[in-house]
């Protein structure tokens, strides 16, 4: 009986196994498939020529340095203003708290692309004129910075009400009780949220190419207009926007891993 | 109450028990009343008239009473001894050394000295429950009050965490504990209190209080205990 019982389960495990890769083995293909769609697409109704893609592709990679600079400044000014936008949503003083909301019902209920022109072409007519990098960065920081501000509120708010009581019991001030025991702890909540904003920044930045920010789509539409072939510069742009994610998306999941592994703790309790 | 003294606050759910020790810290705000321990004074400010000199005053009267949780509420990022000396280091100002030694201390007393690296979620709930024991005691407090510590207890946990705390009540610690332990009340109390709808409906020593309760609230609210195979 236990013989056989063993060698049901066993049995059962190696079915399981079987197909769980065949499972994989059927994504994978609906993955080449795809990409072979997408590939035949490009080659045949392109009109593929190597001479003028060998000659776009290094122009419209160059933009991928100022998309990066553009995404790396908007994100790291989005989380200042998040960050102290959360504490300002959190504050029990009433001036500070309408501030902060007031911020982030504004930034969130208009369009970004509509801020981003106003920091371009309407900031001028009362006279400030910024270069087009600060306008995108400006208009890409403030948007994000609304956004994450609840993110980053609702990070706090998740630490347990019972953390901040046990703080306060061993005598630490309020000051104390969220620098040393609460934002530990929303920090680890919140970065996951911080990598998905960073990627998704990287391609709305692609918007600041509306303020002649010389971009990866500006290149790709300029490059392309020149000789009429925008159909293969805007592939082009797509498949490094697309690999830039990929790419960050990888390195993301590895830092939440490591966060993970580091936080021993999935309960809410203490 | 006097030093070395310990309290048992009994009652059902709902009576005031909680409320009631949460306000010797100043978790709640209570609305009348003061407060007073070791010398340290503060009234019931229910109007907020007070300001923060009031507030650095319950920070005194908070590092005087050490406070155990129903829910234990460790700090999660922190180890078990990092949890200790959190509080002696960042609001004593206490040399970290020096706090570990008396952190290592109290871990040996509540019998988890070889977890003091570890982090509370490896740990069962009476051991954390434990731990918070330590960390309450690494702070040197003149008083311990204790909220529900086993409530949130597997059964077969209970055990351990109630016989540290009789061996503090034995070693003449001050404590006030709200708890529905009839054993340990009877054991370890030197005095208990039976809390009805928010006022001590009966208080003595805990062979009379529990054993002969002239109270009639008393008195029903036992007999459930009785009636529930209770070993009293």
């Amino acid at each position: 009986m236990e013989h056989d019982a063993r060698a049901l389960a066993q049995a059962v495990a190696a079915d399981e196994a079987r197909r769980a890769s065949r499972w994989q083995l059927r994504f994978r293909l609906g993955w080449g498939v795809l990409i072979a769609l997408l590939a035949g697409f490009v080659l045949v109704s392109l009109n593929v020529e190597i001479d003028f893609i060998a000659r776009a592709t290094p122009f419209i990679l160059e933009g991928i340095w100022i998309t990066l600079i553009v995404s790396a400044s908007s994100i790291t000014l989005a989380t200042f203003l998040a960050a102290v936008g959360a504490l300002g949503r959190l504050s029990s003083n009433a001036i500070v708290n309408a501030v902060a909301s007031f911020y982030v019902s504004f930034f969130r209920g208009t369009p970004l692309i509509l801020q981003l022109l106003v920091w371009y072409l309407a900031l001028p007519q009362v006279g400030i004129i910024l270069d087009p990098i600060f306008c995108a960065i400006g208009a890409l920081g403030m948007n994000y910075g609304a956004y994450m501000t609840e993110i980053f509120r609702a990070g706090i708010q998740a630490v347990p009400l019972g953390q901040r009581e046990a703080a306060a019991a061993l005598g630490m001030s309020s000051r104390t009780a969220f620098l040393r025991i609460v934002a530990p702890q929303a920090f680890r909540i919140i970065v996951p949220a911080i990598g998905n904003d960073f990627v998704a920044m990287l391609k709305d930045s692609a918007l600041a190419s509306t303020v002649a920010l010389q971009e990866i789509v500006w290149r790709a539409r300029n490059v392309g207009q020149k000789e009429f072939k925008t159909l293969q510069t805007f592939i082009i742009a797509a498949m490094i926007y697309w690999a830039l994610t990929i790419l960050f998306s990888t390195f993301q999941n590895r830092i939440e891993k490591r966060l993970a592994a580091g936080d021993r703790n999935k309960e809410s309790k203490g | 109450m006097w030093p070395g003294e310990t309290v048992c606050i009994l009652g059902r759910s709902g009576s005031g028990k909680s409320t009631f020790l949460r306000s010797l810290n100043f978790l709640e705000d209570p609305t009348d009343g003061v407060v007073e321990i070791d010398g340290v004074v503060v009234a019931a400010d229910p109007f907020h008239k007070e300001g923060k000199e009031r507030q650095a005053r319950i920070q005194e009267l908070r590092l005087r009473a050490g406070m155990v949780f129903q829910e234990f509420n460790l700090f999660p990022h922190l180890s078990v001894i990092e949890n200790c000396v959190e509080a002696p280091v960042h609001v004593k100002g206490m040399d970290r050394k020096e706090a570990e030694v008396i952190a290592e201390k109290y871990l040996a007393k509540v019998g988890l000295s070889e977890k003091r690296d570890e982090y509370p979620s490896r740990l069962s709930g009476g051991q954390r429950q434990r731990v918070a024991i330590a960390r309450a005691l690494t702070m040197q407090p003149k008083v311990l009050l204790f909220d529900e510590p086993t409530s949130a207890l597997d059964p077969t946990l209970v055990g351990e965490v109630l016989k540290v705390m009789a061996d503090l009540a034995h070693e003449g610690r001050t404590m006030i504990v709200v708890t529905h332990e009839m054993d340990f009340a009877h054991e370890a109390a030197d005095r208990v209190y039976y809390m009805d709808q928010g006022e001590f409906a009966e208080v003595g020593p805990p062979e009379q209080v529990i054993d002969a309760p002239k109270d009639p609230r008393t008195k029903e609210f036992l007999s459930r205990f009785r009636t529930l195979g209770s070993k009293k």
